[in-house]
């Protein structure tokens, strides 16, 4: 449990479903069991409830205080620089990759599937050259 | 009350228009490169040359890379893609719906004529050889690109996790 991300006040959250979708927001105070308030005014988000089954918790929290101004959110969102952090982590990586592959040309995929044939070609290769033989 | 009607059946007369030509969809522009969908040569990418005045797509293969001839295809059985080749070094204003009528055979229907062995296929006409050589040389010389070559050789395949409605083009 050493390493568990937590839903707290000043957790950066990423949301996966909805008109948000795509977009990075901080959670200001917990509704219920199910729902959280967030606000990301520096990404776009307006101050509204979200659902937890539509945001993913990210590895980074903010020292906001709870229902904290939206302003002042922001202050710390940009003085934390989120967003360039995000883009450069392993999750946020992730996420611009399958992006991109989602909006590859038909050319595009074409020239993809040739460079993988290409590398599970050296692969093998190199594979046989190890293998035990029986 | 019954509704009014005349004593005898009228016929309604139709305004027939005249049939518009079929729009080019999809911003497609010749050299585009297009999908076929149907057909002896589905999922072959082959090259846009022009709207012929039927409304029908004129596509070459090139035949060297892909099999695919000059050709009439509809709109609809085709899917543009993104990619775009140079055809200006190609000539095929020459190239129209009537170049591609079927040659009219005089056989009179008597019995004799009914019952005889069927003669064999005329051979492709060499002007129609020559008139996809000189179309193709344009095109394919113009191709630098080795992978763009291969990509036309080779046809659009589905595979697993791909969805139409999903890919772009």
């Amino acid at each position: 449990m050493a390493h568990a991300r937590f839903v707290e006040i000043g957790r950066v959250a990423y949301v996966n479903f909805g008109p948000e979708k795509g977009k990075l927001c901080v959670i200001i105070d917990v509704v219920d069991s199910k729902r959280a308030l967030v606000d990301g005014p520096s990404t776009g988000v307006a101050r509204q409830q979200m659902p937890f089954s539509r945001i993913s918790l990210t590895e980074f929290v903010l020292p906001v205080k709870r229902n904290q101004k939206s302003a002042n959110v922001a202050k710390v969102f940009d003085s934390h620089e989120i967003v360039k952090k995000w883009n450069s982590s392993n999750a946020g990586k992730h996420i611009e990759h399958s992006l991109r592959r989602a909006n590859l040309t038909d050319f595009e995929r074409f020239k993809l599937m040739v460079a993988q044939k290409k590398k599970s070609l050296a692969l093998k290769k190199e594979l046989k050259k190890i293998a035990v033989k029986h | 009350m019954v509704k009014w009607y005349p004593t005898e059946d009228v016929q309604k007369v139709r305004v027939k228009r005249a049939n518009k030509p079929a729009r080019l969809r999809g911003g497609v522009s010749p050299g585009q490169i297009l999908i076929l969908l149907a057909g002896k040569h589905q999922g072959k990418r082959v090259a846009f040359l022009k709207q012929l005045e039927s409304g029908l797509l004129l596509v070459t293969g090139p035949y060297k890379l892909n099999g695919v001839p000059l050709k009439r295809v509809p709109q609809a059985y085709t899917v543009p893609t993104s990619t775009k080749i140079d055809i200006s070094g190609s000539d095929f204003s020459k190239v129209t719906d009537a170049y591609f009528a079927k040659e009219k055979e005089n056989t009179k229907k008597t019995e004799e004529a009914f019952f005889a062995p069927k003669k064999e296929k005329k051979p492709f006409s060499d002007a129609k050889k020559a008139m996809q050589k000189s179309v193709d040389a344009g095109i394919v010389n113009k191709v630098a690109d080795p992978v763009v070559k291969k990509y036309l050789k080779t046809k659009f395949r589905l595979r697993n996790g791909m969805f139409p409605h999903t890919l772009k083009f």
